[in-house]
């Protein structure tokens, strides 16, 4: 008859047991303020639909010192989420070649940095055109 | 030389009495060339003959000595106590069953490595008269690292949806048979997909990141898993172009 009695460790709060884990947990939750504001972006897009009336509450609503305080948190964790997020993404990406080489992991997420970087540069430029 | 003593508390199981695994303290001599593995077999020999752990050849090739270091997946051989203060906490790996004391049951990884094909599965029988079937190193870098994999269960240890769901394939076997899906010389790719395809497949990382840290070979199984998560979309998709469905 077998002895054998393997024993089985429980897994609750493993995300708080390791830093990795618990870092990875963040960068997991701040998916939940990265949606949280893309209702409010749609949010936005309908009062624009529904006229100046509906246009102008929505912008009075963002001043509120509430919903300044909202966007001062959700720009922290999108930009944790951007970081964390382009520096896995060469795991996620199909190998690319340049001239017969593997495209370096740096170049790649120094890419998405740069085209983060022009992409918001045209949308400031554009609004303060606007303006 | 000895210049000073560690405590190292090692995690006792005992499955004959029944009761939770505990820790227990050991004072162990430090030189300065002295690794984890030598600590345990320093306790072993002259301290407490009981213990049980897996280890054979002390220069991280053989893959046993696998244990958790201060809460991180370590081999035991690359470990140096020098590197440690006064105290050093050693768990069998995690999200593995304890047999007894640091040794774990292998047998979930043993079953999925056996059932997942990762061998060469060539398109027509081979004659050796021909000879070497050559590549070039453009063929050989696809899977190189890959097939460094010494089957150490660090990246399984690492690996938190491994350790909440048994169920999922895990990074050693999923690297592994990516490692064949790339090799030029091989024609069992569509035959491995339906692994890779499934929820315990590819779709079971969430991409935490670990098992390529802690990997002692430097194999990146988070990348080969990601990687194929194309793979297994593009499989998905284009079954419904294919009249047979899958091969």
């Amino acid at each position: 008859m077998s002895r054998r009695r393997p024993y089985v460790r429980p897994m609750a709060g493993w995300w708080r047991r390791n830093p990795h884990h618990f870092l990875y947990m963040v960068r997991e939750g701040t998916s939940v303020f990265v949606g949280a504001y893309a209702v409010v972006l749609l949010w936005a897009l309908t009062a624009l639909a529904d006229g100046p009336d509906a246009w102008s509450t929505w912008l009075a609503t963002m001043r509120h010192p509430l919903a300044v305080l909202f966007h001062l948190v959700v720009f922290v964790a999108a930009c944790w989420h951007t970081v964390t997020w382009f520096a896995v993404s060469p795991k996620t990406m199909p190998p690319m070649r340049l001239g017969g080489r593997p495209v370096p992991a740096s170049a790649l997420v120094g890419g998405q940095y740069l085209a983060a970087i022009v992409t918001s540069g045209a949308i400031l430029y554009a609004a303060a055109a606007a303006a | 030389m000895s210049t000073r003593t560690i405590h190292m508390e090692i995690l006792r199981y005992h499955p004959e009495r029944g009761e939770a695994p505990r820790f227990e303290s050991f004072e162990v001599p430090v030189h300065h060339d002295s690794s984890l593995l030598d600590g345990l077999r320093y306790v072993k020999d002259r301290i407490d003959g009981s213990l049980s752990f897996r280890w054979s050849c002390r220069m991280a090739v053989c893959g046993s000595c696998g244990v958790m270091v201060d809460g991180e997946p370590k081999l035991g051989c690359q470990v140096f106590l020098r590197d440690y203060g006064a105290r050093v906490r050693v768990e069998p790996l995690a999200h593995f069953p304890i047999e007894r004391d640091l040794a774990i049951d292998q047998h979930d990884f043993l079953d999925k490595l056996q059932g997942a094909g990762t061998w060469l599965v060539p398109a027509q029988t081979l004659d050796p008269a021909e000879g070497p079937r050559r590549q070039t190193p453009a063929e050989l870098e696809r899977f190189s690292q890959f097939s460094h994999c010494i089957n150490c269960l660090l990246c399984y240890a690492a690996c938190p949806q491994y350790g909440l769901d048994p169920d999922f394939t895990g990074p050693a076997v999923l690297s592994l048979v990516h490692r064949y899906n790339e090799d030029s010389r091989d024609a069992g790719k569509a035959a491995r997909m339906e692994l890779l395809d499934a929820e315990e497949g590819v779709w079971g990382c969430t991409l935490v990141g670990h098992c390529s840290e802690v990997c002692p070979k430097a194999v990146d199984p988070a990348l080969a898993i990601n990687r194929n998560k194309i793979e297994s979309a593009k499989d998905y998709f284009l079954r419904f172009l294919t009249p047979r469905g899958r091969p």
